[in-house]
């Protein structure tokens, strides 16, 4: 048991050590360490491509985050609730861009764009993130309906609530933490896609990972290990928030 | 109870659920400030008729009025009625005195009135003190127990409970029935509770609607119900019988002789017309054991004792003829005696007066 655990922590961490401690050698190239250095962070934080390809990440996905969940969460709650013909068959639809390789989906996504004459840009982008996240959003709120009592909202409705205050006083607050979990999915998704954003992307709309990618096209210099290291601690940021967060709510419900 | 007026009236209420009938064709008048059992086994159709009360279900037919007001398109929130659900359905994020004044929030009572009722509340189902515990710090019955405030802070005309006691062990069952029964009196809330429990119906209720596959098979008191059943299945899903198949071979003066299968003929008072094959029964606390043979009128047959089973405060003595017959009868152990009464392979009278016999020709 302890091999195994000691296997599977060399292969899955050790890449990510190395990545980060190389981020402070230095040295131009990454082969030998040289010494401890922070010149790659201030390199990275001044290099201004880098900046603007950071921000355009932040804002589709920002954006895209805010769209799935709230457009993930709807279909979600609908394909759980209701019964309607040919629920089977859309059931299945929504699952698709899960399974399909990402491959095609950038393919298909650039001949949709082409086809109905849009501007490859940071909308095109967008766009391609929010279609491919609100799949995820939805199965995770599913999940989490699964197990609701479905007299809770009979309850509030028989106390004299409405359909309205029954979703918003009783349904809402236990779905919270599928729409947060399934809301980090699309911002993590949506923050290192690479295929996709490829496919879709035009010029001023670069993202960071490929930024990254263009970067190591000449050299894999510390510099681009120092850009790495901080959108892991960003994504490492963003679980940790949602699972205090997930956490303190299920301690608050059951 | 006869001179209070109406609560609720059904009117030729059916259920249909695709092509099977879930409620078929039921009738019934519930009076203001009774305790009304629907009892019957599972799948009867009394959850369905209970659901449709409050709103959850639409009949697919017929008329439930409530308070004298057609109920026909009224929206569950809109009804005065309250329901206990069977899984207690407490707010898991809100705390007890949330969710008792959930129903006054939502619908716009003033902050000091919701307070002042939430405390009387929390107070007629004993749970001083609570306000501020979340429902997961608290026991089954004390869940149940916000479930009760949280209905009946809303002064429903009506309260329904949908097998309310079923999550609970037997020890808190039976203390929450008296608890149940105390409730109803001291509010004087028409109380409708579905159940499947034959006890429970018969200890709280004031009167009970026995329902089979979706129909109402007989309305009436505890007692009427036990001791006068109108139809086999009444008499078998309320108590323990002695059944007997028989025939009937003539009539005279309010009294019919039955011919039955290792008994003989038998003379039982029956006021009604009876002919052919009917059923005939007799409870086995009515059952006399005798070492000798007993007087007068009784209806009597000796056999041997071929099983006692002891409960402590009655024993269950199986007793069969020479014709195999077997009828049990329930013996009250009265006398304090470590010693059996009655042993295996004694010979015993067993009889019972004509009177206690249940005719069923139904």
């Amino acid at each position: 048991m302890h091999v195994v655990f000691a296997v599977n922590f060399i292969f899955l961490y050790f890449p990510i050590l190395a990545l980060i401690a190389f981020s402070f050698n230095d040295s131009k190239r990454n082969i030998t360490w040289q010494g401890f250095t922070l010149k790659y962070y201030a390199k990275a934080f001044h290099n201004a491509s880098l900046q603007d390809a950071f921000l355009n990440s932040l804002i589709i996905a920002s954006i895209s985050t805010v769209v799935s969940t709230i457009l993930g969460t709807m279909l979600g709650l609908t394909l759980h609730r209701y019964r309607f013909p040919g629920k089977a068959a859309f059931d299945g639809w929504i699952h698709l861009p899960i399974v399909i390789p990402e491959i095609c989906m950038g393919v298909a996504m650039l001949a949709f764009f082409a086809w109905v004459h849009i501007p490859l840009g940071l909308t095109t982008v967008t766009i391609s993130h929010i279609a491919f996240s609100v799949p995820f959003v939805a199965v995770v709120i599913r999940a989490r309906m699964a197990g609701f009592d479905e007299s809770l909202e009979e309850a509030s409705r028989d106390l004299g609530a409405s359909q309205w205050q029954t979703f918003w006083n009783v349904t809402f607050p236990y779905l919270v933490p599928g729409a947060v979990a399934g809301g980090l999915l699309a911002l993590s998704l949506s923050l290192d896609d690479f295929v996709i954003t490829f496919f879709t992307s035009g010029p001023g709309s670069t993202t960071f990972p490929i930024k990254i990618y263009s970067m190591v096209r000449f050299s894999v210099t510390p510099e681009v290990n120092a850009a790495s290291t901080m959108l892991i601690l960003l994504t490492l940021t963003l679980t940790v928030i949602a699972m205090t967060i997930q956490a303190r709510s299920t301690k608050s419900q059951s | 109870m006869t001179d209070k007026a109406g609560i609720i009236s059904i009117r030729n209420v059916t259920k249909r659920f695709g092509s099977i009938a879930a409620v078929d064709a039921v009738s019934l008048d519930i009076v203001e400030g009774e305790f009304f059992a629907l009892l019957g086994p599972s799948g009867c159709g009394k959850t369905t008729l209970l659901r449709m009360l409050a709103g959850f279900e639409i009949a697919s037919d017929g008329e439930i009025e409530i308070a004298g007001i057609p109920m026909l398109g009224v929206d569950p929130n809109r009804r005065p009625v309250n329901m206990v659900f069977q899984s207690y359905a407490v707010f898991p994020h809100m705390t007890v005195a949330r969710n008792v004044g959930y129903g006054l929030r939502v619908t716009g009572v003033p902050t000091p009135e919701i307070e002042t009722r939430v405390r009387e509340a929390l107070a007629l189902v004993k749970l001083d003190g609570f306000e501020e515990r979340m429902p997961s710090q608290l026991s089954g019955g004390q869940r149940q127990r916000v479930a009760l405030a949280r209905a009946l802070v809303k002064r429903p005309k009506v309260l329904l409970l949908d097998e309310p006691l079923s999550a609970l062990d037997a020890k808190l069952r039976e203390a929450m029935q008296i608890e149940l029964v105390r409730l109803q009196k001291s509010v004087g809330i028409t109380f409708v509770i579905v159940t499947h429990d034959q006890d429970e119906a018969l200890s709280m209720a004031n009167r009970i609607a026995v329902m089979d596959a979706g129909r109402v098979r007989q309305v009436a008191t505890p007692a009427e119900l036990y001791e006068f059943p109108n139809c086999r299945f009444v008499a078998g899903f309320i108590g323990k019988m002695n059944l007997f198949e028989g025939k009937v071979s003539g009539s005279d003066s309010g009294r019919i002789l039955v011919d039955i299968a290792g008994l003989g003929r038998i003379a039982v008072p029956y006021a009604g017309n009876a002919s052919g094959d009917i059923g005939v029964a007799i409870r086995p606390e009515k059952l006399r054991l005798d070492r000798s043979e007993p007087e007068g009128q009784r209806i009597r047959l000796r056999g041997r004792v071929t099983e006692v089973a002891y409960y402590g405060d009655e024993s269950h003595v199986y007793l069969q003829n020479a014709t195999g017959v077997s009828v049990v009868a329930n013996v009250p152990n009265a006398a304090r005696s470590a010693a059996p009464a009655i042993n295996l392979g004694d010979e015993l009278w067993l009889s019972w007066e004509p009177g206690d016999t249940l005719v069923l020709n139904e």
